[in-house]
């Protein structure tokens, strides 16, 4: 069941898609804004560039929490990918975001101390509609394993629209875009510098790119999941939706965390309640 | 060529600028230039940074933080000095409370006058700072850690004991 | 037979060696019994596993019931009369009022029906009691051990405080005692006599400093517990009434829910008291007051273990009932609110007490559900937490030692003050959240069985929201661990043999049970869950292989510390341009020094004890009222 080629293609393959997809989705947002932008290409120069750089740090255990976080962001997204429990992903997806945390709060510095609470926050908040997410797609297929639901034939997304609502509306705080870039940001040089991240820099820094880019793909697998009986209608869905998210990203400003939190707890609340009450008790409250 | 000057990442500091320069650097951002176009990002981390861009003269009040800031960047970095004040000390060169350009604290790479610098000059001068940028790293020059030898006593300041 | 002898070694020798206990006067004579007897205990409860894991139930009627149920009323009335003079005498007359009411309710039932009752077995074992006599054995030792060293530098340290380890040790140990012929009792007036003992024991041993707070916390705890006797007895008297008599506990679970069930309401009320559920959370809180060796075995062994335990042995009587959902609710709810009260908490062994809390919770949830998959995850979180909450605790005993604090923002930097100690601490932290870890595999398991049960979304919904309230307090805690500070010094020194001894059992445990979960489930859970529910629950070979991968990972990692590597080079944390000195002090406006503080978020406003604990108290006991009812609607209905 668990395919090894898979997960060795995913390892290989997808931080050049997810380079690619970091790269397009800036320069689609520089034309939202009216401008050139850079070349597709532009991540993979910037990691390029990163690790020519010097190996600066706080402290050394940086770098190994840095090494742990790509490392089981690209365990995570093998497992996924190769068909695993849906379940174990997302407690494997779990563990990696904690090595981010820890190595932001291993440098004992105020700018990266403060992005890593606001990076647990963020977990706090996505994490009760992850979880649902997994329960959801299981209530719809009857399995919990990535293979089985990605190739059933059963329209997931119509069983669970409003899993589907919730899990867009966290996959906006899991991609790190405005309105929920809380954690780091580009943009929030003024509050938090660099966030989780100030503290990196040159490889490491590289390295929790890469991670990112993993984590993108793996995210879009997971939009892939719900239009999983029909690839063709999957790939479109997941292009459109990826574009939506950076028309969000680029329409929004930044909100306080405090919205973040208490908005995506509401979602999945009141999205996961009803569509898992109205699955439950469709099926005759047969589960 | 390689990466670095393919993805110049710039950290801005302003240190006792009028903002007219600070404007036109923020400028080179807009549409109008994009300087993103050529990988250049804004970052708001010396530690993430390649070039460190600054506007305005040394004072008392900044000169700890521009050495401070100067140090945290990681090898191989450049400096660009924008503006005439950066440069040499500009019309406040004279001032009671003005030491200089930056260059009397820092190594400057580039030095970009005017007053204020147009938008194209300074993207002439980061293009230059590329070329001393690539050429730090081909050669694998190390950066001395820069101590404020004018204000010994400063330093030894912040290194001092409790109170 | 020799099985008999194991189980009543188990149960008797611990009262041996206390009494040994409170006649030793010097110290080493002390260590040495603690240490043999410790040993003893542990060794004899692996034989038991050794010996008896494939052979499902026994029953056993060598024991004569007569004769020892006398001695056993004879000593619970003395109880009794102890607990009625320390209530008159401290004047607490919630307690008097209480111990009389269910004295009475004994002596009535002892008087009238104690001739009525049969009971063919009265001790017996199977695979859970095995499990159970495992935790207490060697965990419960464990603890006994580490005391040794904590005592040791509590008395040296608090001489205002009179040195009354004789007593300590001695009531360790018989609680031991107590907790195993709890779990080996079929006769349900022989548990109720060893819950009796257990609450005796946690009220001493909560009580032990005599300071007032001591003292009141002591009654408190007493006085939820006994409410829970109460609950208890009304069981016995009820089936000594109308349940023809049955008192074993294997003919009760079996009997049908007509006789069975209105008393396994009232056990499980009491079940819910001992495990420490809202409303009734604060004893546990409470009990913080007493010594960290205490705490670690009132919340990871013993004491909450028993409440969890008796709830999990009448699962098959709750099964599908709206009693059994009502107690699910207790729990889930207790879940949800102690875990977020515990991000509110900056004092650790608070956090430590609502995370138990929290815990005993999901325990009680999946008890209350009662299918076998619920069971399973049930009794894999008994084992994983006893274990990695022990750690915790020992751990947060020592340090307190060290650096005089319980606070959290005071650990800040340990990894480099005290790196072995902080090293366990965070092992202990990963065990109670992380993935490879069991207790992490235990939510899982959880997960996938609420799914399964009617009504499950329910459940599945609070247990994802508060698996992400707990991420985030222990994440934050892990945190200030790890963080690497630049100016502090190694100021571990000598860790105490016997502290250091149980701590790197502990850590040890953590990784061998999540290495060896498979065999525990195939040998020992999934035979029991065959029993009494003719289904097994377990992990697709796939996962268990991919989580042993983690867990190699994870071992793996650290030892990259060892490989050799180039200097980098070190830059002071970034503090917006200012220079810092190595402790992180910067000179502020007008060239004053400052010194920067970071500490965690408490999110007071969202997870204030008092806010969420009102609103559990209330929610919780209206949901038990609801419980109780239904129990007595159905069965006369």
């Amino acid at each position: 069941m668990i395919d090894i080629i898979m997960a060795i293609v995913f390892v290989l393959v997808a931080p050049v898609i997810g380079g690619l997809v970091a790269g397009i989705d800036r320069k689609v947002t520089a034309h939202m804004q009216g401008r050139v932008g850079p070349s597709v290409f532009q991540p993979f120069w910037d990691v390029g560039k990163l690790f020519e750089k010097e190996n600066a740090v706080v402290n050394e255990t940086q770098i190994f929490y840095a090494i742990c976080y790509v490392l089981f962001m690209a365990f995570t997204g093998a497992l996924f990918f190769s068909g695993g429990d849906l379940l174990l992903v997302i407690f494997a997806l779990t563990l990696s975001q904690v090595f981010l945390v820890l190595g932001a709060f291993a440098a004992n510095s105020p700018y990266s101390y403060v992005g890593a609470e606001r990076e647990l926050l963020q977990i706090m908040a996505y994490e009760p509609m992850v979880i649902l997410t997994a329960v959801g797609m299981f209530v719809a297929t009857r399995s919990f394993n990535v293979a089985d639901i990605a190739t059933t034939t059963i329209p997931v997304v119509l069983l669970i629209p409003g899993i589907f609502l919730g899990f867009l509306y966290t996959l906006t705080i899991k991609l790190r875009k405005s309105p929920f870039d809380i954690s780091t940001s580009h943009h929030a040089h003024q509050e938090i510098v660099k966030g989780v991240t100030t503290e990196f820099s040159g490889p490491s820094l590289g390295l929790i790119e890469i991670t990112h880019w993993y984590e993108t793909v793996l995210l879009l697998g997971f939009l892939y999941l719900f239009f999983g009986w029909n690839p063709l209608l999957a790939v479109v869905a997941v292009i459109v939706l990826y574009l939506l998210e950076i028309l969000i990203d680029n329409t929004n400003a930044r909100m306080r965390w405090q919205f973040a939190v208490k908005s995506a707890w509401l979602v999945a609340l009141v999205a996961g309640f009803i569509n898992l009450a109205a699955l439950y008790f469709l099926s005759g409250g047969v589960s | 060529m390689t990466y670095l000057a393919k993805s110049p990442w710039i950290f801005h500091y302003d240190a006792s600028s009028c903002n007219g320069c600070d404007i036109e650097i923020l400028a080179c951002l807009t549409p109008m230039y994009d300087v993103e176009r050529f990988g250049i990002i804004n970052t708001g981390n010396p530690k993430h940074a390649d070039i460190f861009v600054v506007t305005g003269s040394i004072n008392e009040a900044n000169r700890e933080v521009i050495q401070n800031l100067y140090n945290q960047m990681p090898d191989p970095k450049v400096v660009v000095a924008v503006g005439i004040c950066a440069c040499s000390g500009g019309v406040f060169r004279e001032c009671y409370n003005v030491a200089g350009g930056i260059d009397k604290l820092i190594p400057v790479d580039v030095y970009v006058p005017g007053c204020a610098a147009r938008p194209e000059s300074i993207i002439d001068g980061i293009v230059t700072a590329l070329g001393v940028l690539e050429e730090k790293r081909s050669k694998n020059i190390h950066s001395k850690v820069v101590t404020d030898h004018e204000r010994p006593e400063r330093h030894n300041h912040a290194q001092g004991g409790a109170q | 037979m020799q099985f008999v002898q194991l189980l009543v070694f188990l149960i008797l020798f611990p009262l041996i060696a206390a009494f040994f206990l409170l006649i030793a006067r010097k110290d080493l004579e002390r260590e040495w019994i603690v240490k043999l007897s410790a040993l003893a205990i542990g060794i004899v409860s692996v034989y038991l596993l050794i010996t008896t894991y494939d052979k499902g139930t026994l029953l056993i009627s060598a024991i004569p019931a007569e004769p020892t149920g006398l001695v056993m009323f004879i000593l619970e009335m003395l109880i009794a009369v102890y607990i009625l003079y320390l209530g008159i005498k401290h004047k607490k007359w919630l307690v008097v009022g209480l111990i009389l009411v269910q004295s009475v309710m004994m002596l009535y039932f002892e008087l009238v029906y104690s001739h009525s009752v049969h009971v063919q077995a009265n001790l017996f074992s199977d695979e859970l009691s095995i499990i159970m006599a495992l935790i207490i054995g060697i965990i419960g030792s464990l603890i006994c051990v580490y005391s040794l060293g904590y005592m040791k530098f509590f008395h040296e340290h608090h001489p205002e405080m009179p040195d009354k380890r004789t007593w300590f040790f001695g009531t360790m140990f018989l609680f031991l005692s107590g907790m195993f012929g709890l779990v080996f009792s079929n006769n349900i007036i022989w548990v109720y006599f060893f819950w009796e003992i257990t609450t005796l024991c946690s009220f001493l041993l909560i009580g032990y400093t005599k300071t007032e707070e001591a003292t009141n916390n002591a009654f408190l705890a007493l006085w939820m517990n006994l409410l829970g006797g109460i609950a208890f007895a009304g069981a016995i008297i009820w089936l000594a009434m109308f349940g023809n008599g049955i008192m074993g506990l294997d003919a009760l679970t079996t009997s049908g829910k007509v006789i069975a069930l209105i008393p396994a309401a009232l056990i499980g009320f009491a079940g819910l008291t001992k495990a420490a559920q809202l409303p009734f959370s604060a004893w546990l809180v409470g009990a913080m007051v007493a010594p960290t060796p205490v705490s670690a075995l009132l919340h990871s062994s013993t004491m909450v273990k028993a409440g969890v335990y008796i709830i999990v042995r009448f699962a098959p009587v709750f099964d599908s009932t709206v009693t059994g959902y009502m107690i699910a609710m207790v729990g889930a709810l207790t879940f949800l609110l102690a875990s977020g009260i515990a991000i509110s908490q900056s004092n650790a062994k608070r956090v430590l007490a609502y995370s138990t809390i929290a815990n005993l919770g999901l325990i009680v949830a999946c008890a209350g559900i009662g299918t076998y998959e619920a069971i399973w995850a049930a009794i894999l979180l008994i084992v994983f937490h006893a274990i990695s909450k022990s750690l915790l605790f020992l751990a947060t005993g020592t340090v307190e030692h060290r650096i005089k604090s319980r606070e959290i923002d005071d650990m800040n930097g340990l990894i480099v003050r005290m790196p072995k100690i902080a090293a366990m601490m965070v092992i202990g932290i990963a065990g109670m959240f992380l993935l490879p870890f069991g207790m992490l595999i235990s939510k899982w398991a959880a997960i996938r069985a609420f799914i399964d049960a009617p009504y499950g979304f329910v459940f599945v919904i609070m247990l994802a929201f508060g698996s992400a309230l707990t991420l985030f307090f222990w994440a934050k805690w892990m945190g200030k661990i790890i963080a690497v500070t630049s100016d502090s010094k190694n100021i571990e020194g000598e860790v105490d043999r016997s502290e250091w001894a149980a701590l790197v059992s502990l850590a040890g445990l953590t990784f061998v049970t999540t290495l060896v979960f498979p065999m525990l489930s195939t040998h020992l859970l999934e035979p029991f869950l065959m029993t009494n529910y003719g289904h097994i629950a377990q992990l697709s070979q796939d996962n268990i292989i991919i989580m042993i991968l983690m867990l190699f990972l994870l071992m793996v990692m650290p030892l990259s510390i060892l490989l050799p590597k180039h200097k980098h080079r070190h830059l002071a944390p970034y503090m917006g341009g200012r220079t810092t000195t190595a402790d992180m002090r910067f000179s502020g406006s007008l060239g004053v020094q400052k010194k920067t503080v970071l500490s965690n978020y408490y999110l007071q406003d969202w997870f204030g004890e008092k806010k969420l604990k009102s609103w559990g108290i209330w929610l919780c006991s209206a949901v038990i009222c609801i419980m109780i009812l239904s129990a007595v609607f159905r069965v006369v209905m």
